[in-house]
């Protein structure tokens, strides 16, 4: 089917464009922007006047769920919310139940994705059987079913020797690898930032150095092995220094930082709040502003949701026994943009922050609106204003910190392949 | 925000008491004055006034205790209460039943009070923010994290032997980090005006942090109890030694164990306490234990009038409400 989203504000970060106009769309394929293509037939148009048009977003992390969780949410629930946040590529961790350490969960996980047919899902590998860290997985197998990175998600090699073979053994593969940089000794119990909190609430802290020395650790065995290294929602300023420095040289290494990072500190735990119960933890004010900084500076070059669904039970206990996580998708490009409104990042570089960066980093051609790629296309009305709230999130997940926040920017149709998989309910006040 | 209004009520009187911090000091003061005529009715032959009859308190134990949770229990019944000990293992709670179904059940056999003590710090937070209305809560200890009766017994007992709070230096020894106990005499003694809280111990047990709440690190023993008014000494627990925080008790008496000697260092009137149950020999000395220094078996008794004060308190008793003429009836 041809489509044509006509006078929208063109935002593709990839291509460098920036202009207003029309975007042509055939057989799923982006057609052509600004000058109708020969003998081109428009069956559908949408109206973007005042909209802006990018690629659809391009998320690092977000679990989803399922397989094994599902009372937390589903691929169908989850990548509905996805849709919403105008997310159309998404790469999962494989710390489901059972993990991605065999081709038949990465295979169930497309094909529910497929099905449900909201938005791609990458899955990404088991870096070790069972993520236990101990033996290395088939990523080969894995890879040939759609693994598209290892990872060993939210359970870090405590073991250095393993980790170095883990990373040798990709890199051969050629397969870049995602790390959540925790060193698990230090982290011990501990559920909250080492410092001003965790002293007043009694809470066990998780210091800074359990990320820094992890990172340390991993960027020599990066120079070591030559591995291709992505570091996970980086949370203080002391590790992202050492990525900084490592990039200056010339090492292959990538990071993100989780969005709620950027606008929370350890102070919003400061009433046992459970919905501020988060992995890495939240720091200080000065690690906010170091990731805001390296954000600016492009040291940090992906934003992600680090989508975490939990049912209510799983937030409702004493702060140590919930559940860390937050319910992300549906968040992210609004606080994305209000980066753009506090002047932090310009309009491209933030919806590059959320599209051909993390794409980059997947190795995926997701995330341009180049002609020939895919047409997945967030149309966001971005001076729209919206509460965030158990209601107005579709995410089964209602674990939201800014629940209660009024944000401005919202989706209004997300395309897959040229296909309006999701649309925003018409408001008055829009 | 909410954490300073959720012990209040709208008309800001005390509803809950969970934790010391936010508490202005005239809230403190007004329940040290209140439990002076409580501490008199332990010394009567008919042990009892009648400010809470009618009242039902449940004393919900999700850890062990002895000594809190009798004298809340003696506290109760001599103001005349009804009571219900509850002991709950915590490993109950975490196979089966939730913890806020359990409340809801105990809510629904019309309670007015939760006395809770609980091995998760915010644990009574987290009560105070689910239960009905009409319910108040007292924190009995809650992980880490606060202690404030324990706190309030503290301060009643250094001015019942001291009187005025502004000139004092107080020294707090010990495991720091782990101390609920702690936490909550710190906000105590900086809420009622001393003139400095120091914490003495080694760096594995007091947080780097701990300057924040307004106090003064040494971990040189001597150092610290030079010219220091009050000597409060935590509890060691023995698990400290598998955690890699400390080599061994001989080791650990040998730094920062009270004995006579150290004791002469603080001022020749200073008073030695201790929150209890007493490790001897290992974080001090019989001889300084049962020495005449020490009250710490007056904090026992005091316990007693600061618990009646806090629960008439939060179930509405104001502080000039005739309680004297109550308690001599």
């Amino acid at each position: 089917m041809a489509s044509v989203i006509r006078n929208g504000h063109i935002v593709d970060p990839a291509n460098g464009i920036d202009t207003s106009g029309d975007l042509y769309i055939a057989d799923g394929k982006i057609a052509g922007i600004g000058n109708e293509p020969a003998g081109f037939q428009a069956e559908q148009s949408i109206d973007a006047s005042g909209l802006i048009v990018c690629p659809g977003l391009v998320e690092l992390s977000a679990r989803l769920g399922e397989p094994g969780q599902e009372h937390k949410g589903t691929i169908k629930s989850e990548t509905h919310a996805a849709a919403a946040g105008g997310i159309t590529t998404l790469c999962t961790p494989p710390d489901t139940i059972p993990v991605v350490d065999n081709p038949s969960v990465a295979e169930q996980i497309q094909q529910l994705a497929t099905e449900a047919g909201m938005t791609r899902v990458l899955p990404s590998g088991a870096l070790t059987q069972g993520l236990r860290g101990e033996q290395l997985s088939e990523m080969q197998s894995l890879k040939e079913s759609g693994c598209v990175v290892m990872s060993n998600a939210s359970r870090p090699i405590g073991n250095t020797l393993v980790q170095r073979r883990a990373l040798e053994y990709a890199a051969t593969l050629g397969l870049t690898v995602m790390i959540t940089a925790e060193d698990p000794g230090l982290a011990g119990d501990g559920c909250v930032h080492e410092g001003f909190i965790s002293t007043r609430l009694g809470l066990t802290g998780i210091p800074e150095c359990a990320e820094v020395i992890a990172v340390g650790r991993d960027l020599l065995l990066v120079e070591q092995t030559g591995v291709h290294a992505h570091f996970s929602q980086l949370s203080s300023a002391r590790a992202i220094e050492l990525v900084a420095e490592a990039r200056q040289r010339g090492l292959p290494v990538s990071a993100d930082v989780a969005i709620h990072h950027l606008y929370l500190t350890e102070m919003d735990v400061a009433d046992f709040n459970s919905l501020c119960h988060l992995r890495p933890p939240l720091r200080s004010q000065r690690d906010r502003d170091a990731i805001r900084a390296a954000l600016a500076d492009g040291v940090i070059s992906a934003l992600c949701s680090d989508h975490q669904p939990h049912d209510i039970d799983a937030k409702l206990a004493p702060f140590a026994a919930t559940e860390a996580g937050a319910s992300g998708l549906e968040t992210l490009l609004p606080l994305t943009l209000r980066l753009v409104d506090e002047k932090l990042l310009s309009l491209p570089d933030a919806i590059a922050c959320l599209t051909s960066k993390p794409a980059e980093i997947l190795g995926s051609n997701a995330g341009t609106l180049s002609i020939g790629a895919p047409a997945d296309i967030a149309i966001v009305d971005p001076e729209q204003r919206w509460i965030v709230s158990d209601k107005s999130l579709i995410s089964q997940g209602k674990n939201s910190p800014f629940l209660g926040w009024e944000l401005k920017g919202r989706v209004q149709y997300t395309l897959l392949e040229g296909r309006v998989v999701y649309k925003a309910e018409q408001t008055q006040n829009s | 925000m909410k954490r300073d209004n959720l012990q209040l009520d709208k008309n800001g009187n005390l509803r809950h008491f969970l934790t010391i911090e936010g508490l202005k000091r005239q809230q403190l003061v007004d329940i040290l004055d209140m439990a002076e005529p409580f501490a008199a009715v332990g010394a009567k032959t008919v042990k009892k006034a009648p400010l809470l009859r009618g009242k039902t308190i449940v004393n919900l134990f999700f850890e062990n205790s002895t000594r809190t949770r009798t004298t809340f229990d003696l506290a109760a019944k001599r103001l005349s209460a009804d009571i219900l000990n509850i002991n709950i293992a915590t490993s109950a709670t975490s196979k089966g039943e939730s913890l806020l179904d359990m409340l809801h059940n105990l809510e629904a056999m019309h309670c007015d009070m939760f006395v809770v003590r609980h091995s998760q710090s915010g644990a009574a937070h987290f009560i105070a923010q689910h239960v009905a209305p009409h319910i108040s809560v007292i924190n009995a200890g809650d992980g880490n994290h606060a202690h404030p009766t324990q706190a309030m017994l503290d301060v009643f007992t250094i001015r019942r032997n001291k009187g005025e709070f502004a000139p004092l230096r107080v020294a707090i020894v010990g495991d720091v980090m782990h101390s609920r106990v702690a936490r909550s005499q710190i906000h105590a003694l900086t809420t009622l005006g001393v003139t400095e809280v120091r914490v003495i111990g080694p760096k594995t047990l007091i947080p780097s942090t701990i300057d924040t709440l307004g106090v003064h690190t040494y971990h040189d023993m001597e150092q610290g109890l030079k010219d220091v008014d009050v000597v409060i000494m935590l509890r060691l627990q023995r698990e400290r030694m598998r955690g890699a925080l400390l080599p061994s008790e001989h080791e650990y008496f040998h730094l920062y164990g009270l004995t006579e000697e150290k004791l002469a260092l603080a001022k020749p009137d200073a008073i030695v306490m201790h929150p209890g149950p007493i490790n001897r020999g290992v974080e001090i000395a019989s001889s300084v234990a049962d020495g005449p220094q020490s009250v710490i078996l007056e904090q026992v008794s005091n316990g007693i009038a600061i618990r009646m004060a806090v629960m008439a308190r939060c179930l509405g008793r104001q502080p000039d409400s005739g309680i004297e003429s109550e308690v001599k009836e």
